[in-house]
Formats: C-alpha cells, structure tokens, sequence
C-alpha cells in the first residue's frame, strides 16, 4: 500500500482529483447486503441488482467479494468504486500475509477497512458513497464476526445480524423476527434469502429472485474451513423453496405474537 | 603516499565471485522438485519462522539459501512487484519469467557495483502451469545470470553432488510423496559420504499443487501431515524390495547406498552420466544404473 502510493500515487482511491461539477453524479450503486452469524461460522449474502437513478444498470452484479480466506465483504453504495476498494483490500490483506508470514487479525482487517473507507469521504460528500458490511471467522475466538460501518468510516461490530444498502431497513426488520442463535448453516443461508425477498418486496433497488433468468443472490458462507460461496444449485434450492412458501404467505413467515 | 594496487578486473570479479560462492557454500541446501501435481520446495531447514520457502504470488514461489537478511530483502521485493503488477493489470499477467528478469536484475547490479558488496544468496523462482510441460523453474546465481531448469534442481552448500544425485533418480510423474522422498534421500547424504537421517522437524516443505481449487497455489506442509508422507514412504520403501518388485524406490535405495563409495572413486560417474543421457526411460536405465553401480562398489571395496 505504501509502495503503490510512493510509486504509482493514482492508482490510489481518494488521491484522483475530484470533479468540479455540482449535483449528484449518475453512477450504479449496489443495493442490498445482509449478514447473520450461527454456532460455528458466518453468513453474508447479497441481491444482484445494480441501479443508476430510477434504471436498473445491471441484474446480474456480484457484490459479496472474500477478502481472504477467512472473510468477506459486501458492498453497498457506488459499484464501481466500492468494487475497486475490495480490490485493493485484498490486495493488502494478501500482501500482508505474504510478507509477514501471518494473517492479519480480524479486527485488524476490519480496522484497515474502516481507514480505506474514511479515505473515500471526499467522494461521498459528492454522493458516491461506499458502505461494506465486513465478516468473518474470528480465527482466535472461534467464531463469526460481523462489523457493519458508515460513510465516516465508523466502525461498529454487530451481533447476531446485519445489513446495509437502500433495502437494508427492511431486511432487517425481516431478520429481526427470522433470527434465532441456534441456527445451523442452512437456516441461516435461508433466513438472509427471506430478508433478501422482503427487501426487494419493499425496496425498488433491491432485485428478489428472478427464477426465469435463474439469477439468485450471492450467498457466501465463512467458517472454521474458510469462505465458501453456495453453489448456483444450492441458491437455487434455498430461493425456490422461499418463492413457493410465498404463494401462500406473500408476505412470508409469520412470527408470533408474543 | 601510498598508491592503490591495480587489480585486473578479471581479478576483482573472480574475487567477488569466490566471496559469494563461500558465503552460500555455508548454508544448508534447497531441493526443488517436479512431480506430477506441481512442483515441490524441501529445504534443510530447523527453523520454523525464518522460511527458506516462501509464496510470491498465485503460482509462483520463491526458495534461496545464502544470507537471510539478503534473500528476505529479495523475497519482500519480489511479492510486492507481484502484488503491484497484479493490481495494475490482472492476476494472470505475474509471471516466474518477469519475475526472475527483476531478479537477475537486481542481483546483476548489485554484483557489478563496486561500491556494494555482492549478494551471498542463490535464489529459485518457480511457477506452476496447468500442465507439467508448463511448469517453470529459473535458477538465479549470486552473478544475476539465470538458469532454465527442468525436473529438479538444487542450491546451496552441497549443491552439485545433490543435483547429480537429483539428475540421475528424478523421472517425470513421480507423486508427491515419491519426490519428497527423493528431495530427502539427497538432502540426506553429506559431502564425506557419511549419511544423516533428516526428520520432519528438521525439514520445511511446500508444494505448488495445480490440483489445489484456490487461486493460489502455494502451501505448506507441515507438522502431521508431513510426517505422514515421509513415514508412508519408509514404508513403502521397506516392502517394495520384498516383493521383488522392480520399484523405483527399491533401486532408488540400492544406489544411494552405491554413490557414496562412487562419491570419493568416481567409479560410478560415467555410470551416472549413461543413466542422465537416456533419462527418457528412467524406470529402467535407473535399475540398470543401480545394478552397475553396485558392481562398482564392491569394486571400490576391493
């Protein structure tokens, strides 16, 4: 990081000269992310949609990236910076690894993120923020961790669940009544895939399931063995088995009333 | 007042020459190795946080003997012109190829500037392809010329008897366990002669496995596993000859035991080099050396 900021300072986000137009500049912006731990790992998944304005810019984006082997981030806010800064994250937790022959903590990757954001404010006082929501596998502590930020670069880790993006109240007021400790793996992926369905059902930028494209939501898994992204089939499985339940309930499980 | 003595520069490059080459004959030896899946690092090495073997980048690896704090300098050179070259264009384009240029480079400069004293270091750069043809291994001496090599090569204190050694038993297609046998049968035997025995702890292994699904390829061996490849083939080694089966580990054995009496009577050297000149069929030539150089060694005992 250094190095490329001594040798090649424009590769470097925030160091680009900042232009001079006023009004809010029309650039894809990510949407939805959400996260939730169980006993013995983490989950974090995302929509796929991407909007410029009232356009849907793209329905096929990926926006849950590994940062290394045991984390991931999702990105909400502008795409195209916020997938340059995952970029150069993995670049630095990487190269850190390599030269120091140890991992960085997770709170130390965490921090490090926290930092890259806060060098991004100049760009989001134009309006191109970029909001990651951070997890992973706390290798010393044994067990999943999620730490969502601001545009300040705040940090601040979360318990249980998370989310961030424009749909992200509504998919946490669905994991708020979905979420239980005791999860095992595959209740987790299916409980983000439900909050997932209940943004895109309240949320315009948010994009739910779109079975006759087959394009499902990313969902990555990280536990004591590493990050894992499901498999197109096993998403399938998970946001078929939710699109059926919602034929009855359209608008999803119900919890009880007291 | 007194002048400065002229010193050819023939001279002063066969000097610096010397230094580095004494400088790296100290330390102990690198072996690197093809086998099927990849390629594989074994370095004589006690230590477990000071590597000899390091990762540079998805493919590519980095093995040197010499002075740590000289190749340790190279090491974080080459990951971050990796890393940066990396980021600036994509991940495919770091090759073993740029790589040891920047290397070659580096140590040429250093060699031929008076003002520096040479580098005491001899450095491997491999990369693994998709395919054992495509695997590339760069040996680049203390002079920063660099070296082409194929299926094995060794650096460090004793390396030109190991990598005879090395050239007359690596065939192509061996697996893992197999070459780190190999790795460590020539690690083993001494200068002298005399045999030492080499265990998991005295070792750092690493592989480049292109079986490996992550992007990166580079790993370790360590600890159990380790010691389990290396006692699976003592096993192996044990039965083999039992069996009467012709297994390459049989005679494999039978003339480690005759190279070193070949060693000191150079009876078996021209042996040796009948068994290099045909080494496209290993299995057999490789028995038939064996068998040979036996004779030799009761010749040499005689």
């Amino acid at each position: 990081m250094d190095f490329l900021g001594e040798h090649s300072p424009d590769l470097l986000p925030g160091n680009r000269p900042l232009p001079p137009i006023q009004g809010a500049i029309e650039a894809p912006h990510g949407t939805t992310i959400v996260a939730a731990t169980f006993p013995g790992g983490v989950v974090l998944a995302g929509d796929r949609r991407a909007t410029m304005g009232n356009v849907i810019a793209q329905r096929d984006i990926e926006k849950v990236f590994p940062a290394d082997e045991y984390s991931a981030v999702g990105i909400a806010g502008t795409a195209g910076l916020a997938v340059e800064m995952v970029k150069l994250f993995q670049l630095e937790l990487e190269h850190f690894e390599k030269v120091e022959g140890a991992q960085l903590s997770l709170e130390g990757k965490a921090n490090r993120l926290s930092t890259m954001i806060r060098g991004n404010l100049g760009m989001a006082m134009q309006g191109l923020a970029v909001v990651p929501l951070f997890a992973g596998w706390d290798v010393d502590r044994e067990k999943g961790r999620i730490f969502s930020y601001d545009v300040t670069g705040g940090r601040s880790e979360e318990h249980g669940f998370a989310s961030t993006g424009s749909g992200s109240v509504f998919a946490r007021g669905a994991l708020k009544k979905l979420y239980r400790d005791d999860f095992t793996e595959n209740q987790a992926a299916t409980a983000v895939v439900q909050a997932l369905y209940d943004a895109a059902d309240d949320d315009s930028a948010t994009g739910g399931p779109d079975l006759a494209r087959r394009i499902y939501p990313i969902v990555t898994v990280i536990t004591d063995e590493g990050f894992k992204k499901l498999t197109e089939a096993e998403i399938s499985e998970i946001a078929r088995a939710v699109h059926e339940r919602r034929f009855e309930q359209p608008d999803g499980p119900r919890a009880a009333l007291l | 007042m007194s002048t400065p003595f002229y010193v050819s520069p023939q001279q002063a490059m066969a000097d610096r020459a010397e230094y580095a080459r004494k400088g790296i004959a100290r330390g102990r030896s690198v072996v690197v190795l093809q086998y099927t899946d990849g390629v594989v690092f074994v370095a004589e090495n006690p230590s477990r946080a000071l590597h000899k073997v390091s990762e540079i980048y998805d493919r590519i690896a980095f093995a040197a003997v010499g002075k740590y704090n000289e190749f340790e300098n190279l090491r974080i050179g080459g990951v971050r012109y990796a890393d940066l070259r990396g980021y600036t264009y994509d991940r495919e384009d770091v090759t073993a190829r740029g790589l040891a240029n920047v290397y070659a480079q580096t140590l040429g400069t250093i060699f031929s500037s008076a003002a520096e004293k040479p580098y005491e270091v001899e450095l491997i750069v491999a990369e693994v392809g998709n395919a054992p043809e495509d695997d590339q291994i760069y040996r680049l001496p203390h002079d920063g010329s660099i070296v082409d090599e194929h299926g094995s090569v060794a650096v460090g204190g004793n390396a030109d008897q190991i990598s005879s050694y090395l050239d007359q038993h690596h065939r192509e297609g061996m697996t893992l366990g197999e070459a780190l046998k190999l790795a460590v049968e020539s690690l083993s035997r001494d200068t002298n002669g005399g045999e030492r025995t080499l265990t998991a702890e005295h070792l750092e292994v690493a592989t480049l496995d292109r079986t490996r699904p992550q992007q990166r390829k580079f790993k370790r061996i360590l600890g159990r596993q380790l010691s389990r490849l290396l006692d699976e083939h003592s096993g192996a080694e044990a039965e083999k000859p039992a069996e009467g089966a012709a297994g390459d580990a049989g005679s494999a054995e039978e003339s480690a035991g005759a190279g070193e009496s070949a060693g000191k009577g150079k009876g078996a050297n021209g042996k040796g080099a009948n068994g290099k000149g045909g080494s496209g069929a290993s299995d057999k030539e490789a028995s038939g050396s064996a068998g040979s150089s036996e004779g030799s060694e009761e010749s040499s005992e005689e």
